[in-house]
């Protein structure tokens, strides 16, 4: 299976395709963004002084935020194999697993770097261009600009 | 209660509820937590150019471009209506550190002197937006997801390429922190 593949079995996972593509059927995604969006800015973890403080190992801050994520994250879907919940829909969940590349590790490295600097993952950027930052909507089209570079080069990349 | 919301909130408080858009966004209509293939799907939407990554149909996914406008959205409510417009509480050493390397604002959730749109035409401009983004954009599609899809999508999924690649973020952040920030700070002096 080649890479292009393996992204393409990424969106197998989104299911509800049987449901029409309308403004108002995503209203509800929009929500839980603006939700998200509150979180990030109230949690500071939209904070370049954060992250730096979280690289410097001097605050507890964003480790704390990140493990409990993820440990009620796998709660929750261990609750939801185990009963197995049916989404809104009434369909099955689905959760595709992800195969492993080289791309993890020298994509994840540089993401990495890019982090540190610009203080965000991709989410933080949206959050951080809402609260008022309008410079990084520089970041976010660099960003933009980066994936579609990825796109181009892939290929010739290691994976 | 508005004054209690208008402080910032506790990592526990922050973390339950970022771990539940997972279950969330599962249960409303069987999506995977993830941000970072919102710049993807923009790309494909803009300016596919017959190439094969991003040749799918991104109308599909659009449901992730109305997840990340709703951050945008929610960004703004939260800084605007409830904020108490106090400088973030950085830890003492963090903060030392800082103003050492030439961190000259403490005020907001960002230094203004290095991403505040006069910066944008200047050097600073050039590593933190452009440098760091473009790296933030193209790294985070080389290992196939971000911080919520890899550190806490894939995590809690138990999957261990999520682990690979969120050890590798870190990492990445810790050179990036203690090597090349110095470096960048002498730079633009």
């Amino acid at each position: 299976m080649d890479i292009k593949d393996k992204y393409d079995a990424e969106f197998d996972s989104s299911n509800d395709n049987n449901q029409p593509i309308s403004f108002f059927a995503n209203i509800k995604y929009l929500l839980v963004g603006i939700f998200f969006g509150i979180v990030f800015v109230k949690a500071e973890i939209v904070s370049w002084f954060r992250i730096q403080e979280m690289f410097r190992l001097s605050a507890f801050h964003m480790y704390g935020v990140i493990g409990t994520a993820v440990i009620v994250g796998m709660i929750s879907i261990y609750l939801i194999k185990k009963f197995n919940v049916k989404t809104l829909s009434g369909e099955k969940v689905v959760l595709q697993p992800k195969s492993f590349h080289k791309g993890q590790i020298y994509g994840g490295l540089i993401f990495g770097l890019g982090w540190a600097i610009t203080g965000a993952c991709p989410g933080p950027l949206f959050a951080q261009i809402g609260g008022g930052f309008l410079a990084v909507i520089i970041t976010l089209l660099s960003a933009i600009a980066g994936t579609w570079v990825y796109g181009k080069f892939m290929e010739k990349l290691p994976h | 209660m508005l004054e209690i919301i208008k402080q910032p909130w506790p990592w526990y408080v922050a973390g339950v509820l970022i771990g539940l858009i997972v279950p969330a966004l599962l249960l409303i209509g069987n999506k995977p937590f993830g941000i970072s293939s919102s710049l993807r799907h923009m790309c494909a939407a803009c300016l596919p150019a017959k190439l094969p990554f991003f040749s799918y149909n991104w109308k599909k996914e659009v449901w992730n471009l109305f997840f990340v406008a709703g951050i945008l959205v929610g960004g703004f409510i939260a800084t605007v209506y409830l904020s108490n417009g106090e400088p973030v509480q950085i830890a003492a050493s963090t903060k030392a550190q800082l103003i050492a390397l030439g961190v000259k604002d403490f005020s907001g959730l960002m230094p203004s002197d290095i991403f505040g749109t006069a910066q944008i035409f200047s050097l600073k401009g050039l590593i933190f937006l452009v440098f760091g983004g473009f790296m933030v954009g193209f790294g985070t599609r080389y290992a196939g997801g971000c911080t919520s899809g890899h550190s806490i999508m894939g995590l809690a999924n138990l999957q261990l390429p999520s682990l690979i690649a969120t050890i590798c973020f870190m990492i990445g952040g810790f050179i990036s922190t203690w090597v090349l920030l110095p470096i960048i700070f002498k730079l633009i002096g």
